[in-house]
């Protein structure tokens, strides 16, 4: 199974997680997220996952977007994730993934994102 | 039934540091009456002196060493010195280092043990440095003298951006995914509870002014026994970035720390035990 393929998982994941959707409850918003060169575009209602579009979207606007390489994916998925490939910052501080736009929707919620975008790491590769 | 007390006192002592009074809190354990080689525990930035609860609960350790953790004013119980309502708070070298001077002549401790973790790591260094003949031993945890910043500060202390929960999730990453659930999410706490704009102040020692690259050089172990312990899941202090400050230091011992990160004794208590205990036993 590709890093994509897993990554495609997510609003099955997501629904499946009670507590990471009681505290994301404040978030709404729109942002783009890549694996590897194939990009997902995430509409979050509520906390809850409303809509996960696969691949790419003319001129589709998102507040921010998190990109990294098919190997930071894969590295940070691991059920047991080997230093310096554990979690998104180290990702960036590592030159493998990189965040733009506007990031105050992130940050106002990162522990929200950080275990959003490692619920993957629940489905076997 | 007996009352589950756990050895540790916390205690508040008033004391000046660069002539400002403060009122310092500090927990400690050890063999009674005062006895036991004195060590000083210093927290990491944004935190308190909880940090070292396991240490200060250790027989194996207090039955040795006096231990001594106090919050660094702004931080914990240790109140903010009058007036600092009225300006931004900024750790300094200056500052921090005298902050600890004050603290061990306060408790008239006689040439101390001194153990720090992140800036407490990075404070050790300066005092290797500048001190080192003041101390019986110094311990930098987590610790180097140039780290590569990672994020940008000023997301730490706004108006629309949770503090304690930015701060928290922030150094979530740093924890080794190895370490316990319970100790995990209890080092995040502490980073929750933090005073707005305290770890930010605090890392403008750590970024801006403490920059020990070439001062490293000048530390003698000979006349003070340095030890440096980092966790291999620290990409704040990277094991590179000890190795490399060891490398100008002849005399230092220096460990990595398997299976630890940025916090190794509070996110993960035992494993740290396995690598701080051979090394207090040198120094005792």
């Amino acid at each position: 199974m590709s890093a994509a393929d897993r990554f495609a998982a997510l609003p099955r994941l997501l629904a499946a997680d009670e507590d990471l959707l009681r505290r994301g409850r404040w978030l709404t918003v729109e942002c783009r997220v890549d694996i590897g060169r194939e990009p997902f575009f995430l509409s979050i209602r509520d906390g809850a996952l409303a809509v996960l579009d696969r691949g790419a979207r003319l001129m589709r606007s998102t507040a921010f977007s998190f990109r990294a390489t098919d190997e930071a994916w894969t590295n940070y998925w691991k059920p047991m994730p080997d230093p310096g490939w554990h979690d998104l910052f180290a990702l960036t501080k590592r030159g493998v993934a990189s965040m733009e736009g506007d990031l105050r929707p992130l940050l106002q919620n990162l522990q929200y994102f950080k275990d959003l975008l490692a619920l993957p790491r629940r489905e076997v590769a | 039934m007996a009352p589950a007390l756990e050895p540790m006192v916390g205690r508040y002592v008033r004391l000046e540091i660069d002539g400002v009074p403060h009122r310092i809190y500090f927990e400690e354990a050890g063999p009674g009456d005062e006895g036991g080689i004195p060590l000083v525990c210093l927290h990491t930035a944004g935190a308190d002196n909880r940090q070292y609860r396991h240490l200060l609960a250790d027989p194996e350790i207090t039955k040795r060493f006096r231990v001594l953790a106090f919050d660094l004013p702004w931080h914990g119980k240790s109140t903010p010195p009058d007036g600092w309502e009225r300006g931004e708070y900024r750790l300094t070298t200056q500052s921090y280092t005298a902050a600890i001077r004050a603290f061990c002549r306060a408790l008239e401790l006689d040439k101390p043990v001194v153990m720090g973790c992140s800036i407490g790591g990075r404070i050790v260094l300066n005092l290797a440095i500048a001190h080192a003949a003041e101390f019986r031993a110094l311990i930098a945890l987590e610790a180097a003298d140039f780290q590569q910043p990672w994020y940008d500060t000023a997301w730490l202390h706004r108006p629309d951006v949770h503090g304690g929960e930015v701060c928290a999730a922030l150094v979530s990453g740093l924890i080794a995914p190895q370490s316990p659930p319970v100790s995990r999410h209890e080092t995040l706490w502490m980073y929750m509870q933090g005073g707005p704009g305290i770890f930010k102040g605090d890392l403008y020692f750590y970024r801006v002014d403490g920059d020990l690259r070439e001062k490293v050089r000048t530390i003698d172990p000979r006349v003070c026994p340095l030890y440096l312990l980092t966790g291999e899941y620290d990409f704040s202090c990277t094991p590179e970035d000890t190795l490399r400050t060891a490398k100008q230091i002849p005399g230092v011992e220096v460990t990595i720390m398997k299976e630890v990160g940025h916090f190794p004794m509070s996110e993960n208590p035992a494993q740290f035990r396995k690598y701080i205990l051979p090394v207090l036993a040198k120094i005792s």
